[in-house]
């Protein structure tokens, strides 16, 4: 165990720590403001899956692109998107990070490479594959376009579509399968013939593996040996994260389908508890260092929250804007 | 860029068929621009279903003339990624039949990106397709459906019908920051005429006259076009002359509706010939549009004549009676002048 940490780095895993934190305190309160109607629409909450974000995105670097799905809360906000600015686009303002156009399912960001937040399921892996394919033919070596879907998708036909394209190009493509285990409330085992996803990535040759997703280091382990062999023109790679969403789908969501028990079972596996505990017994954080990441992640929220309220909605008239961008003067 | 056919002659033009116009307009653009690279089902070895493609990939190899396998989706979806990436695609989806398989990815994405990026994200991608009838296809490959496509802000929509605006739409949709879609009409691709090679991009958003005439508008787009002016040949030569001015669509979306209202301004009558179906088609668009803007001026009702209400049939003497011919143009615009006092 605790060589994993020393592999990792000490200073690496108490990040992977504080950014599960800021994700988790970010999400826990945007629950409670949708319970006070400042934000509307669909939120999706990441809380439980922290792990995967954290491990992954801790190991990008700045020429690299990232794609996300509508759970994408924590994902923007690790890539470095400020809080502020993602709480303000769930509050609809002209602040936001997609200037209140997207809300809680497209968050977008130019400077980070963040593509969204895309919020039809399946639909943005052909993208991943495109990104990769224009990197790979202005001769970019060495950037890699990461993927975050979840196992719906892969029920989807633009998931077999992606993965056989990527491969037969071999881009510089990661996938990242987040497998909560539901699609909504339908359960991978009753919507898939085969449940075990790295095999069907594995059809289309393309490596692929099934890791513990609630357990941070492991996410990190994983994801540096993929990325390793993709920015040495490795082509694709498939990582199916086994993880659960310890709240329901949307905020729509009842709940319905899953039993208590089952969610009481993953939460002993709460990927921050039993990260935190593994630091402090490593010696690696204090129990005050960890006290203080929270007190740090809620801070963060609260200055996010502030800064959300105070800024200003778009004005109506802009409101035909950015749906053509402006044709420049023809050569 | 060698252009091999034709005959040049002093004035720069060069008569060409609308085939060879496309191809020499695609051959430009990967000469000219390291960033284009068009891609699509069989464009390669095969040279494109259409033969809009041959001989491409032995000049500019498989990296930029680039085949797919059958994920219209997937490859289309590509193409979004890769002009995010910065490369300026041309996606061939075969016809529009197929394209109804890549729907979601222009309509819920290179259509939305902008948008809902707040303005970070533009899609600059072209995507060409055949569109309609009349090859005793069937109803699977004989749609018209630009008309779907012209309904979705975030998209331009192009139907060149002429071998000219062949060969200088492209250029200009390449140049666009926004995703361009262009409707190739497949039985467009034999018709020959002038193209001006000097000329230069030509504009993606207005109508234009291409016959003038006092009495009567039809308004006509891609494979229309020729059907109309056929009809309108026919009008001028009858018995009891009929000055027909036909104005063709170009640009889809956004519609050029200045064009139209002028045109129509002046001969208080207009024809709308559609491929498509009637029932919320583009045609009913037009036809709305111009009578809020000219309904003063107009002496009748406005005309449309658009596919009939069926699944394109297969045996020929059903097709042709499925689609608008040149006896029906001919027909309705004589009996709508007729109707209302005669040529002028």
């Amino acid at each position: 165990m605790t060589d994993t940490l020393t592999e990792i780095g000490h200073e690496h895993s108490r990040r992977l720590l504080q950014d599960m934190i800021r994700i988790r305190v970010f999400e826990e309160r945007c629950a409670e403001l949708y319970g006070e109607q400042k934000i509307r629409g669909f939120l999706h909450l990441y809380i439980g899956e922290e792990a995967i974000a954290a491990g992954v995105i801790n190991l990008l670097e700045t020429r690299d692109a990232v794609l996300a799905t509508y759970r994408e809360h924590g994902h923007a906000l690790l890539r470095g998107v400020s809080a502020g600015s993602i709480m303000a686009e769930m509050f609809g303002k002209a602040t936001g990070v997609s200037g209140g156009r997207g809300g809680s399912m497209h968050l977008f960001d130019e400077a980070t490479r963040f593509f969204g937040g895309n919020a039809i399921v399946g639909g943005h892996l052909p993208l991943a594959v495109g990104l990769g394919l224009a990197d790979q033919m202005l001769g970019r070596h060495g950037p890699v376009t990461v993927c975050f879907f979840g196992e719906g998708a892969v029920a989807e036909g633009e998931f077999h579509e992606a993965l056989n394209l990527a491969a037969l190009w071999n881009v510089p493509v990661l996938f990242v399968c987040e497998n909560n285990r539901y699609a909504m409330g339908t359960s991978l085992r009753t919507s898939e013939s085969q449940v075990d996803l790295a095999l069907k990535a594995a059809s289309y040759a393309i490596p692929a593996w099934s890791v513990d997703g609630m357990d941070v280091a492991e996410v990190t382990r994983a994801t540096q040996r993929a990325l390793v062999s993709i920015r040495s023109g490795g082509g694709p790679m498939f990582i199916e994260f086994q993880t659960y969403r310890f709240r329901a789908h949307s905020m729509f969501d009842p709940d319905l389908y899953r039993e208590r028990e089952e969610i009481e079972m993953w939460k002993q596996r709460d990927p921050i508890a039993t990260f935190s505990a593994r630091l402090v017994e490593a010696g690696i954080a204090t129990d005050e260092d960890v006290a203080s990441m929270w007190d740090a992640a809620r801070d963060e929220t609260e200055q996010a929250v502030a800064e959300a309220e105070a800024g200003p909605l778009e004005p109506v008239d802009d409101l035909d804007t950015n749906v053509v961008a402006p044709t420049e003067v023809t050569p | 860029m060698t252009i091999t056919d034709g005959s040049t002659s002093d004035s720069g033009l060069v008569e060409m068929t609308y085939r060879d116009a496309m191809r020499s307009a695609i051959a430009d653009a990967l000469a000219t621009d390291e960033r284009v690279f068009i891609m699509g089902e069989d464009v390669a070895d095969y040279g494109g279903t259409y033969a809009v493609t041959k001989g491409l990939y032995e000049e500019f190899g498989r990296d930029r003339v680039r085949n797919t396998p059958l994920s219209e989706s997937g490859f289309v979806g590509a193409g979004i990624g890769a002009a995010l990436g910065g490369m300026r695609p041309i996606v061939e989806v075969m016809t529009v039949n197929f394209s109804l398989l890549a729907l979601d990815q222009i309509v819920n994405t290179a259509a939305t990106l902008l948008h809902m990026s707040g303005g970070q994200f533009n899609v600059p991608l072209v995507v060409r397709m055949t569109t309609g009838a009349g090859r005793q296809l069937a109803a699977q490959h004989s749609h018209s459906l630009e008309g779907w496509y012209a309904h979705v802000p975030g998209l331009k929509v192009v139907a060149p019908a002429t071998p000219h605006d062949a060969r200088w739409m492209l250029p200009s949709a390449l140049a666009d920051p926004n995703p361009v879609i262009i409707f190739e009409h497949s039985g467009l691709y034999n018709e020959s005429g002038p193209v001006d090679l000097a000329a230069g991009p030509a504009s993606l958003d207005r109508a234009e006259v291409r016959r003038p005439g006092d009495d009567v508008t039809i308004i006509a787009s891609a494979g229309m076009v020729p059907k109309a002016m056929r009809a309108a040949e026919e009008l001028a030569a009858g018995s009891a002359p009929i000055a027909a001015e036909v104005v063709d669509l170009r640009s889809l979306r956004p519609l050029d509706l200045d064009t139209l209202a002028a045109s129509v301004e002046r001969t208080h009558r207009a024809v709308v010939l559609d491929e498509g179906w009637r029932t919320g088609g583009l045609n009913g668009e037009i036809a709305a549009s111009i009578t809020e803007r000219c309904f003063w001026t107009l002496d009748a009702p406005i005309v449309r004549l658009a596919a009939r209400e069926v699944p394109v049939p297969y045996a020929k003497h059903l097709e042709e009676a499925a689609i608008p011919q040149v006896a029906d143009i001919v027909d309705a615009v004589g009996r709508l002048v007729a109707d209302t006092g005669g040529p002028t």
